[in-house]
């Protein structure tokens, strides 16, 4: 079922990915702050499950069953159409109905007040938390010099 | 017969009791909460995740606190919680090759593009305890330098190129899933690798040492190790294209092993693979060198024998919950079973003393 073609998917996979990936205490503060309650009903409710991650032997042969991982999804229609899909890992059930009514709300009206008020800020902060990380791990590069040994002639 | 005894409820009932004021301890002390476990002791939450094989960093310190730090206890809760979840499907195969790294060496190459990143690492570290970590205080920020922006390329892709290396081409083979079909022998490499991730640290530690003393050596040099996140990806049917569904962190290791050559396979550098969940060094090199000695046959080599070529043995023997499963049940009742033996011993005593004593008669 294709559903709202007037939005790029590749928009879409960047802010459920956000949504998927940030800590739920992170989206939940955004979304308090975003102070924004659509109406809505449920297509599935959020349900907790697994799912199995793959690797590549070598890191790009063939696929291999690494372990699983959890995962909560629901589905819901805003009263004024729009479909909203919440992904989140791990087990929140809260973090994946606000999660469903950002991905609905991105393709409505309220588009710029959402990604304003909660995919943006999330987005930094995220960012931010990474390259904190990059960057301590650059102050952790070895910088090799090389000592000359031997006889002096 | 089978006697079925009752009784014990109480006494049951009693230890369990007891066992949750163990738990806590002196109720002087403060209890730990699971965020104090999930970020002081991210190694020990590694180890439960990896070979519990569920990646919820949360769930494995709730299990770590229920079995008061027995590691093996904690791994047995969270694969009876794995059970209970609905699969919602597979991931598309992770790609390591864009890692955000915290941790990349390479024991072969110095000047390896992308260079050498320690990352927070116990290597180079004296082994001495640290006293002042008895006391409370601030831990100084670690120093930061200018963030790599591009991923950081494998190792193994500069010496593909020059063919001397053996390749790992992609594949959209659907792997077998052993937690849904029990493990057969002969087996393959893609369930071998899902067996030895989960598998028992100690146990294929010992494995991979075993390779290294002489038990099958193949000469392993560690090409290259990565510790960091990936992200993880899954197609979803609703919207018809993959998201992002997550994070996750883990250590990647791939060995480079001198290879003469064999009547199928041309003189070459051949590779094992080691790739587990969270920072798990150790057991992702032990990994890789157990894959790589179980390769033998496909890649022409003798058996010599060793128990690390043995698929079936070491496959069999890698899962600490089958283990303790069925080590550990041999302490539960078995009264009537060792009635019986109790039993079978005394009258093959008895016969015994008879034969003696008829054997002096006719003397």
């Amino acid at each position: 079922m294709a559903e709202n073609s007037d939005i790029s998917a590749e928009a879409r996979r960047t802010w459920m990915g956000l949504l998927a990936r940030v800590p739920h205490d992170a989206l939940e503060d955004a979304w308090t702050k975003a102070a924004l309650s659509p109406k809505f009903e449920w297509l599935r409710r959020p349900e907790v499950g697994g799912v199995m991650i793959q690797g590549r032997t070598g890191g790009t042969g063939a696929p291999f069953n690494l372990g699983e991982m959890t995962v909560t999804r629901c589905s819901l229609a805003l009263q004024s159409g729009p479909i909203g899909h919440g992904y989140v890992q791990g087990r929140s059930k809260s973090a994946a109905e606000i999660a469903a009514l950002v991905d609905a709300l991105m393709q409505t009206g309220s588009a710029d007040q959402v990604k304003d008020r909660v995919i943006d800020p999330l987005m930094r902060q995220m960012n931010d938390t990474k390259s904190a990380r990059a960057a301590k791990a650059a102050a952790t590069k070895v910088e090799f010099f090389t000592m000359v040994r031997g006889e002096d002639t | 017969m089978y006697v079925a005894v009752k009784g014990g409820e109480k006494a049951i009932e009693n230890a369990h009791a007891w066992l949750a004021e163990e738990r806590r301890g002196a109720i002087d002390v403060a209890e730990l909460s699971l965020a104090q476990i999930r970020e002081q002791l991210s190694l020990a939450v590694n180890r439960v995740m990896a070979e519990g094989s569920l990646f919820d960093p949360d769930l494995a310190a709730l299990a770590i606190k229920q079995a008061r730090g027995d590691l093996i206890e904690a791994i047995f809760l969270i694969r009876a919680y794995r059970t209970t979840l609905p699969r919602f499907g597979y991931s598309v195969p992770v790609e390591t090759g864009k890692m955000a790294c915290d941790r990349r060496i390479s024991a072969t190459f110095k000047d390896a593009p992308g260079g050498q990143v320690l990352g927070p690492t116990f290597d180079y570290t004296h082994r001495l305890l640290d006293f002042k970590l008895a006391a409370e205080g601030e831990v100084a920020s670690a120093p930061e330098a200018l963030p790599r922006t591009n991923p950081t390329p494998h190792i193994t892709e500069f010496l593909t190129g020059e063919g001397i290396i053996q390749d790992e081409p992609p594949s959209d083979a659907t792997p077998g899933d052993l937690t849904r079909e029990p493990m057969e022998f002969p087996s393959n490499r893609p369930l071998r690798l899902q067996s030895l991730t989960r598998g028992d640290e100690g146990f294929v530690l010992g494995m991979a040492y075993s390779t290294q003393r002489g038990y099958a050596r193949n000469h392993a040099f560690v090409g290259e190790l990565r510790i960091g996140k990936v992200e993880v990806q899954m197609d979803i049917p609703e919207l018809g294209f993959a998201i992002d569904i997550g994070e996750i962190e883990l250590t990647e290791c791939e060995t480079v092993n001198q290879f003469k050559g064999s009547k199928t396979e041309p003189p070459q550098f051949t590779r094992g693979y080691g790739l587990v969940f969270g920072q798990s060094e150790r057991k992702s090199i032990a990994m890789a060198l157990v894959d790589r000695a179980l390769r033998w046959k496909e890649l022409g080599e003798d058996n010599m024998g060793a128990p690390a070529q043995d698929e079936e043995f070491v496959l069999s023997h890698a899962d600490n919950i089958q283990a303790t499963g069925f080590l550990e049940h041999i302490k539960l009742p078995h009264y009537v079973d060792f009635q019986s033996e109790l039993e079978l011993v005394r009258k093959l005593r008895r016969e015994a003393e008879e034969r003696v004593t008829m054997k002096e008669a006719a003397e």
